[in-house]
């Protein structure tokens, strides 16, 4: 009994510490990203959903702090996520009261990876529960599945080059989930057979959506009006 | 045969009946515009109530090149009925005025004069799809603006970026001459065996609306027969404004998904046409005019 | 004197009606040429073929010394009809129609020409009006001004009286005399009335069930002078195999099947009277006919109009 005891208090005691170091980690990374007060960037963005065909777009896109988020297209029409694509890592870490934990370590893109799951204290939070896989040598964050309240589970998955020492990746890949899509043929007024279809109906099973985004230019810290993000 | 073809052109837009097909567009094109413009966007939404739950589309869905598509789903099924109020009545009706049998002891072969009659059929048939390119294009163009492309097919969507539309809709116009051309030879052909115009208006008009209910219903045993209609090909035009993606799911600017299927619709409305115009002459030749 | 139609043997089946039935005949150049029968006889029938609106079942027909089959346009580049009623395009003016069938007919006709044309059937100052606001006596009008306007060697004129006022059969009339006895053109025309034949034709030909009941010169089957004579007796065929061989041939008519005919000067009718009883010949009846009107009917209906017309 005894010895369950000392076991539970030790594991509590090292949990406590390693929630301790996770903190820091999280805090220095959100250090990093603290440099940058805004930036625009240019991009050009991929919508990968199996029953979406849709070319490369350009697109822009607008951060400020603290959590001010913009994806704008260069005219045309976007086809996005529901509930907008968060593909920045400095909205997320725009919360600040939070319970960090250690998860575990992972390789993400052939680089060693800590687990943390950070938990946000305030109920408030549209965030339930963010994971992150954080390079711990760079305080890049490498992959973040972040749950919410309205707009269900999403994965982001981050490279970086250029840009790194402001914590702002070159290719961003947001993962979601989608539903199922089909219009009945009435509306669509489609009068085809559907045998030509399965292959593309067996596509559609794969439910998971991405939104790629490449980078090729940020302007950091050179001050945003705000309207943009109207 | 030119002088023929002209002379039939000047009769045919000498009729008030003309008129009637180029009125309709104009109403049916300026109603569904006057919709739009005042509440199109609750069209939109009504539209994509099924795409929105996991995706936000953004942007001006609503341009011109929108509108077109939605005139042209809309009208190209309907534009048949008014090609076949000219078409059917090109023989029946001459034979109902009684100016079949002058046109006939004139020094013009049956052949001649019927080829003339079937040109001038195209021509007015041709013009129609014009007014209908005026209107629900250019016009559209102007008054919504232009914009990317973004289509709800039954079993995905498709996005077309603004510079890669235009292209699809000249030749959407095209292959709809040719279904509609079809049309007017069906119609053309009807008008051989009556001395009224009612009946082969009439006719052409079940037959296509037959045929179109039997290319729409989804049931197995219809789907067997459906490639041998020609209205199951008649709406190839769309065909144009689905873009082929490549292994990475990106669409390819300037691909046509499945040019195969267009081709081969136009073949199978060509035969139509073909087939339909040489069993007209075929019959008219042997025709004994009692008219 | 040239054969400008000639017809051999010309039929024409429809699925159970024979409308014309192995008819010969020929116009000569410069004839009116009436064309007589009741209504269903086959003269439409006939005059279709004519125009190649119709085709025989089996004959021929020569226009112009040439096959009508293989030189249709040739032809008919030098024949104008008015068939029935004279339809013309009723949305269209009368000049416009007229300028319309005058390219049909593959000739360039300047304006003056197509307005001198409207004025010769007094349409000229209508010219510029749609057809539909016109009466019926003035579409035939320019029904026959759209015939002529190529100026035809061979006009062809179906039922051309119908629907018209006393006035406009008597344009008509002298319309068809214009054009015969001033241009020299060759008319057909057929009628069921007699008496707008009798007035104008230089030949006639009479047919009935769509076979050819009598062909021949109008001044001699219209001789008030002579006389039909429809003879009955117990055995027709002796009877008229007996005034074959005698001097009586030559008056014989194309036979009925009921009845002989023979046409002869009324004064030699008891000359006849007696020569039949001499060829012991059993007359039932001997009945003279007193107008060739009333020939007309006998002939060619043989029923229902006959009591009305015959004393």
């Amino acid at each position: 009994m005894r010895k369950i005891i000392l076991i539970l208090i030790t594991c509590h005691l090292s949990l406590v510490t390693f929630s301790q170091d996770m903190n820091a980690l999280v805090m220095k990374v959100k250090a990093k990203l603290d440099q940058v007060n805004d930036y625009e960037a240019d991009g050009r963005m991929k919508t990968d959903v199996a029953f979406i065909k849709a070319p490369i777009g350009k697109v822009k896109v607008f951060y400020k702090k603290p959590n001010k988020f913009r994806l704008k297209k260069d005219g045309g029409i976007s086809l996005l996520p529901k509930g907008g694509v968060s593909v920045n890592m400095n909205s997320i870490f725009s919360i600040t009261d939070f319970v960090a934990l250690a998860a575990g370590e992972a390789v993400i893109g052939g680089t060693k990876t800590k687990i943390v799951k950070l938990l946000p204290s305030n109920e408030n939070s549209d965030i339930v529960l963010a994971t992150m896989y954080i390079d711990e040598a760079n305080l890049l964050v490498k992959k973040a599945v972040t749950t919410t309240k309205e707009n269900g589970t999403y994965e982001i998955e981050m490279s970086y080059g250029q840009f790194m020492q402001y914590g702002l990746p070159d290719k961003v890949v947001f993962g979601f989930n989608t539903k199922d899509y089909k219009l009945p043929k009435g509306i669509t007024l489609e009068f085809d057979d559907n045998e030509k279809k399965i292959s593309e109906a067996e596509k559609l099973k794969n439910k998971k959506g991405r939104v790629e985004i490449t980078y090729t230019n940020y302007i950091i810290n050179k001050g945003i009006n705000d309207s943009v993000f109207k | 045969m030119w002088t023929l073809t002209q002379i039939e052109l000047f009769k045919i837009f000498r009729r008030p009946r003309t008129y009637i097909a180029f009125a309709a567009i104009t109403g049916l094109i300026g109603i569904i515009q006057f919709g739009l413009k005042l509440d199109g966007d609750s069209y939109i939404d009504f539209m994509m109530r099924d795409i929105t739950s996991s995706i936000t589309v953004e942007g001006k869905i609503l341009n011109g090149y929108q509108v077109c598509y939605i005139v042209l789903q809309i009208l190209l099924v309907h534009v048949p009925l008014l090609i076949a109020l000219v078409a059917a009545d090109m023989i029946s009706g001459e034979a109902n005025m009684g100016t079949l049998r002058i046109m006939l002891t004139k020094p013009i072969s049956r052949t001649k004069f019927l080829l003339a009659k079937f040109m001038a059929t195209v021509a007015y048939t041709l013009l129609l799809l014009v007014w209908l390119a005026i209107l629900a294009l250019f016009l559209n163009m102007i008054i919504f603006g232009t914009d990317d492309l973004f289509l709800m097919k039954s079993q995905y969507v498709v996005l077309l970026k603004k510079d890669d539309i235009f292209w699809r809709y000249v030749w959407a116009f095209g292959f709809a001459a040719l279904a509609m051309t079809t049309v007017a030879s069906l119609g053309f052909l009807f008008s051989l065996f009556a001395e009224n115009s009612i009946g082969p208006i009439v006719a052409t008009m079940s037959v296509i609306i037959f045929f179109t209910i039997l290319s729409t219903l989804n049931i197995p045993v219809f789907n067997k027969i459906k490639p041998f209609l020609f209205t199951t090909h008649m709406i190839g035009w769309k065909e144009f404004f689905d873009i082929k993606v490549n292994d990475a799911n990106e669409a390819i600017i300037g691909s046509i998904q499945n040019p195969q299927k267009i081709i081969n619709s136009a073949l199978v409305l060509v035969l139509h046409i073909i087939g339909f115009v040489t069993a007209a002459i075929v019959i008219f030749k042997r025709k004994d005019v009692l008219s | 004197m040239q054969t400008i139609v000639a017809v051999k043997g010309l039929t024409k089946q429809f699925k159970n009606l024979s409308a014309v039935q192995d008819l010969s005949f020929s116009v000569n150049e410069g004839d009116v040429y009436g064309f007589l029968g009741q209504n269903g006889a086959g003269k439409s029938t006939t005059i279709r073929m004519l125009l190649t609106l119709i085709t025989p079942s089996a004959g021929e027909v020569e226009i112009f010394g040439k096959k009508l089959t293989s030189n249709r346009n040739e032809i008919l580049s030098q024949v104008g009809a008015v068939i029935e009623k004279p339809d013309v395009y009723k949305y269209l003016s009368a000049y416009e129609n007229l300028q319309l069938f005058a390219r049909l007919s593959g000739v360039k006709v300047s304006e003056e020409k197509l307005m001198a044309q409207l004025d010769k059937v007094g349409l000229a100052h209508r010219a510029k009006d749609t057809v539909k606001t016109f009466s019926q006596g003035m579409k035939q009008r320019l029904g026959i001004a759209i015939a002529l306007v190529h100026d035809p060697k061979l006009i062809i004129l179906d039922e051309p009286t119908n629907g018209l006022d006393p006035q406009g059969i008597a344009d008509i009339r002298n319309l068809i005399l214009h054009l015969s006895r001033d241009l020299k053109k060759t008319v057909i025309v057929s009628s069921h009335l007699l008496s707008e034949i009798e007035q104008v034709a230089t030949r006639v030909l009479i047919i009935d069930k769509g076979k050819k009941i009598v062909e021949g010169n109008a001044l001699e089957l219209f001789d008030p002078s002579q006389t039909i004579v429809e003879l009955q007796t117990f055995d027709n065929g002796y009877a008229l195999q007996q005034l074959q061989v005698s001097a009586w041939n030559i008056h014989l008519q194309p036979q009925r099947d009921t009845a002989i005919l023979i046409k002869l000067d009324r004064q030699l009718i008891p000359q006849l009277h007696r020569d039949l009883v001499d060829m012991d010949i059993q007359v039932l009846s001997l009945q003279p006919r007193h107008s060739l009107e009333d020939y007309f009917l006998q002939v060619t209906s043989g029923n229902q109009y006959v009591d009305t017309y015959s004393n």
